[in-house]
């Protein structure tokens, strides 16, 4: 790209200089970890339920759904109401291997206590019976091809969401679709998506989905408190990396370009860039990790259906990433984290109702009334969301410098020095 | 038993002298006593022939009360009665003739009940029909059309063809002529009557004279071993093609022309009765696992003689090659074939027609409720460039305003006649304090304006299922509004989609006024298109904006009025329409009436279009809709009126 054909290169910093952030949003991180171990069922004191450990990693895969949303809306301006489709095929996409391979094992047993042992169409028939019996068919559908290899079907984790963007966004970016009417777009595929999945033809069991996912095929002797840690690590793991990954993706040149994308596309497209492809490229990763962090996330929650996919969902990643703080990573993972964290103490019923005398306020009824409200004045009032929080200690501890650095410590001229 | 047999030939001997005169009723009924007494389906006949032939006017009474089960006979004289209980069991015995009551009080065990069975009942029925047709009651006419136009039978061709000339009402006379032509088509006796009948049904909508037709050109699935000929063959069947090479074998071994063989279920069950030692037919069971060895350790069996052998392929195909598969007419005349064929496909052709009629008419009902729903859209986003999230919740909340005013107001014409304008009223001030305390505050936001509006819609939702709750609410349209629009068996449209039609035409109309005559609407366009020369020239654009506003949710409240006519009134309601709104707004383009108004029609006619294609599954139908306006703005990314101005850089 055109980085690589600038004559003389500029002062790049080291990752972690530019972002001091990943250093601090690591070792938080690893030191959640080492305090969800010790009080793991199945690998310390047993403080902490399966179903906690389990709802802990369903949230960092979301915090990562959040960080790529952060990227390409936060960073790039393209407020995406599709990234929770992507999330949700990729969830599909590893559903079926395991829901094929854990019928597989199951039709297997049962038809080895017959008389003469099955004919491998045989085994293909009981397993299609046995998954697609209840939208009333027999046969595997020809996007089944693969469910029985787990390696290409974590390929098809990848490659679904991010065939499905590159088409997608290619289309959208060409016609120079942009601002609001792409948002309506994105949603529209969205919702075209969901109800095509709504149906029992769809070939991905309409809107039973697939469930049984978190029986892990073969690992039947593994108990669930292990299985549950163990995604937990796969989880942090899975938003380390995809950490490290944006801020590198954000920081630099590039991140220079995409940004200023989001500030003014016009400018960049005459200052010779060619803005669809760093569009496409930033739209298209982001939906790759994006199913990434399905494919992580629904196996902790044991199903999938089509009611995953529905706009509604990408909207809420929205609210998660604008209370965070939009164009900081460290914002989308505290939003995702605080936010859906906070959704399900309310709507679980943990919340205690409150008693104004006249009438009880009853939080499973008036969660999200108040995270309407909320969520309105954030944005009215707090455009930087809960991230902005950290600007207020940062100013707070560099109140003697003179002058602003700006957001984007990236953008620091040479001779200003390093921030502080 | 033989007492009973000489009295009856004493009345017979009797009656015969009278014959001759004036025989009364009650002296036929005496010449077939033991026929009434105890009437038998297939030996009834001759009695009701006989009552019918004499023309005498008690006859319909006395078949009605005999099918009634109300006739009794006296044991002692043997004379029939038509009894009428009067409690207590005791009877009133009337006259079977003219209903004169003779006895009263006689106690019930002292008569003979008459108790003709399910089949007799059916043919005094039969036999009533003609009466009733010819009734002077146009109500029992009705009533003997209606029971005869459910069941066709040959034998009431006469009795119909008759009442005919003397039927005085126009409708139903045109209803016996119809009726009568189809009993002609089907059972008429010569084949001119049936040809002449064929040919007057041609071109008819109604499914009646489909089904009769289709009656007519009824098929049977036959096999041959020469190639069928002649007129009555519908279909040559090719296996493979038109009929499954298992079906076709199938049909062969069920007409014994062919050994049937195993199924595979059977061989394996074949399989496993016979494993010896291990082994099956010399296989090892461990091998069994592919069709291959299966098959082997069959033929080992087979040649055993312990199950029967498997039919090759090579037999299939000797079998399947030997015969002729085809459907062949039930009808046998070739006549009356050609002409229910060319009746049929006249009519399919009118069908066809009607339903594209029908889908034209469908999908303009549709498009006038997506303009409804998305102008108020379309004007927000036009002047302020401004996606309202919570437009849905707009129409939600008309919607539910219709149901608080029906609350109050119980008269269904007079709350619809309050509810429209309150709509109004509410969600105008809705839209204004939204705009107020909210979106003029994201104006250089517009995609955070999108989120607040978000933000605002779900606390709406919730709001409305905390107080409504989630079932869903009646918004009940007045009576004149029920039923539909009949034009014929196929189009029909119902009064509340009309309403609908006509209340969007209305909008349009009003919109067109306000944004081309009046104050208001010039300041409008002109802040669409340019707000800081807007500003410049002394318009205030924040007023503008507000009244835009106002108005777009205003018109979103009427629609919920609307809608909630005809759908069930919601929390989530306004969710169904949104993406619809906002698609109509994104291929209409934005700020221009016409341009809404041409992507509520496009998209109204392309669902329905979908719909009828693919009639099983209308979420396909939304699913195609999207991809066709993703396609769409390939071609044009402004809609299809392009605006310039604001709204075009957002």
């Amino acid at each position: 790209m055109s980085v690589a054909a600038m004559p003389s290169r500029p002062v790049r910093k080291r990752l972690l200089e530019a972002n001091p952030s990943v250093a601090w949003f690591l070792a938080i991180l690893a030191l959640f970890c080492l305090g969800v171990t010790a009080l793991a069922e199945a690998t310390g004191t047993g403080a902490l339920s399966t179903s906690m450990i389990k709802t802990l990693g369903k949230t960092l895969c979301l915090c990562l759904v959040a960080l790529a949303m952060d990227v390409v809306w936060g960073y790039q301006g393209i407020l995406s109401l599709g990234h929770m489709a992507f999330f949700g095929l990729g969830g599909y996409a590893i559903g079926m291997w395991l829901m094929y391979a854990r019928t597989e094992i199951i039709v297997a047993e049962s038809l080895a206590e017959a008389a003469i042992p099955p004919t491998p169409a045989e085994i293909e028939d009981a397993i299609a019976t046995q998954i697609f019996g209840v939208v009333g068919s027999d046969q595997f559908p020809a996007i089944w091809a693969f469910a029985d290899s787990l390696v290409l079907q974590l390929a098809m984790v990848v490659a679904v969401p991010g065939l499905l963007a590159l088409v997608f966004g290619w289309l959208a970016f060409r016609s120079r679709v942009t601002g609001v009417y792409l948002s309506i777009l994105t949603q529209a595929m969205t919702l075209a998506l969901s109800l095509y999945l709504f149906q029992n033809d769809s070939g991905l069991r309409g809107n039973n989905g697939l469930s049984g996912l978190q029986n892990l095929p073969g690992l039947d002797a593994v108990d669930q408190a292990t299985v549950s840690i163990a995604f937990f690590y796969a989880s942090a793991a899975a938003l380390a990396a995809g950490y490290l990954l944006f801020a590198w993706v954000t920081s630099g040149k590039m991140g220079s370009v995409i940004r200023a994308i989001r500030d003014d596309e016009a400018r960049v497209r005459f200052l010779g860039y060619h803005v669809e492809s760093y569009k496409l490229f930033v739209f298209t990763l982001t939906a790759v990790v994006a199913g990434i962090a399905g494919a992580l996330y629904y196996p902790q929650a044991g199903i999938i259906n089509p009611a995953e996919l529905a706009p509604i969902a990408s909207i809420y990643l929205a609210v998660w990433v604008a209370i965070g703080g939009r164009g900081r990573l460290y914002g989308a993972v505290i939003g995702a984290a605080f936010v859906s964290l906070l959704s399900s103490w309310f709507t679980g019923g943990g919340a205690p109702d409150v008693d104004l005398g006249v009438y009880t306020i009853r939080w499973t009824d008036w969660w999200l009334v108040l995270l309407g409200v909320s969520f309105v004045l954030t944005t009215l009032y707090a455009p930087k969301g809960l991230g902005g929080l950290i600007d207020v200690i940062e100013a707070r501890r560099a109140r003697r410098r003179v002058g602003d650095y700006g957001p984007d410590k990236g953008a620091l001229r040479r001779e200003e020095g390093p921030p502080q | 038993m033989l007492l009973r047999f000489l009295r009856t030939l004493l009345l017979v001997l009797l009656a015969v002298p009278t014959a001759g005169a004036a025989e009364t009723l009650q002296d036929i009924l005496q010449r077939h006593a033991d026929e009434v007494a105890d009437p038998g389906r297939r030996t009834v006949g001759p009695v009701i022939e006989d009552l019918v032939a004499s023309g005498l006017p008690g006859v319909p009474s006395f078949l009605t009360a005999w099918s009634a089960r109300e006739v009794v006979q006296r044991p002692g004289d043997g004379l029939f009665f038509v009894a009428e209980e009067t409690g207590d069991d005791r009877l009133t015995l009337r006259d079977v003739a003219t209903g004169e009551a003779l006895a009263t009080d006689v106690p019930e065990d002292t008569v003979e009940e008459v108790r003709p069975n399910g089949g007799v009942r059916r043919v005094i029925g039969t036999a009533l029909v003609q009466f009733q047709l010819a009734d002077p009651d146009p109500e029992v006419r009705r009533d003997a059309v209606q029971a005869l136009s459910r069941s066709l039978e040959p034998d009431q061709i006469a009795p119909l063809e008759r009442s005919i000339p003397g039927e005085s009402d126009p409708a139903l006379k045109a209803r016996k002529e119809q009726l009568l032509a189809y009993l002609q088509a089907r059972y008429g006796a010569t084949t001119e009557a049936r040809v002449a009948a064929l040919d007057s049904l041609a071109g008819d909508l109604s499914v009646e004279t489909r089904a009769v037709l289709n009656q007519v050109l009824d098929t049977e699935f036959r096999i041959a071993e020469t190639p069928p000929e002649g007129p009555r063959v519908a279909r040559v069947l090719t296996p493979g093609e038109d009929i499954s090479r298992e079906e076709a074998h199938a049909a062969i071994v069920e007409a014994g022309r062919a050994a049937a063989g195993p199924t595979p279920g059977e061989v394996k069950a074949a399989l496993e009765a016979n494993i010896a030692g291990g082994r099956v037919g010399g296989v090892p069971v461990a091998q069994l696992s592919s069709e291959a060895a299966r098959a082997r350790a069959y033929a080992a069996l087979a040649e055993a003689g312990t199950v029967p052998p498997l039919v090759s392929p090579a037999q299939i195909e000797a079998a399947l090659e030997r015969h002729s598969f085809f459907e062949e007419y039930t009808e046998t005349d070739a006549e009356v074939i050609a002409a229910a064929a060319r009746a049929l496909a006249s009519t399919e052709v009118n069908v066809g027609l009607n339903q594209g009629l029908d889908l034209g008419l469908d999908a303009l009902s549709l498009a006038s409720i997506y303009f409804l729903a998305a102008i108020g859209l379309a004007i927000t986003f036009g002047v302020m460039g401004v996606i309202n999230m919570a437009h849905g919740e707009f129409i939600m909340m008309g919607a539910y305003t219709g149901y608080v005013v029906q609350l109050v107001i119980p008269d269904y014409t007079l709350s619809l006649v309050v509810a429209l304008p309150l709509a109004f009223a509410v969600t105008f001030g809705a839209g204004v304090a939204l705009e107020r305390l909210v979106i003029r505050w994201l104006y250089h936001r517009p995609l955070e304006t999108l989120l607040a509006t978000f933000g605002v819609s779900i606390m709406l939702q919730q709001l409305a299922k905390n107080i409504f709750g989630t079932q869903a609410r009646p918004l009940t349209a007045p009576g004149w509004l029920d039923g539909s629009l009949v034009v014929n068996d196929i189009v029909s449209i119902s009064y509340i989609r009309i309403a609908i039609f006509v209340m969007a035409l209305i909008f349009l109309a009003v919109l067109l006024v306000v944004l081309n005559r009046t104050r208001l609407g010039l300041e409008v366009r002109a802040v669409t298109q340019n707000p800081g020369m807007a500003a410049s020239m002394g318009i205030d654009p924040d007023r503008i904006n507000m009244l835009t506003f106002g108005l777009g949710s205003g018109i979103a409240g009427i629609a919920g009025v609307a809608i909630g006519l005809y759908a069930k009134v919601t929390s989530e309601m306004g969710q169904d329409y949104i993406v619809q709104s906002f698609m109509t707004v994104v291929v209409g383009g934005v700020g221009n009436v016409w341009g809404t108004l041409a992507g509520a029609g496009l998209i109204g006619i392309f669902q329905k279009s979908v719909e009828w294609l693919n009639p099983s599954n209308t979420l396909a139908a939304q699913t195609y809709m999207v991809l066709f306006i993703v396609l769409f703005i390939q071609i044009r990314p402004r809609g299809i009126v392009a605006l310039r101005g604001r709204a075009a850089e957002a």
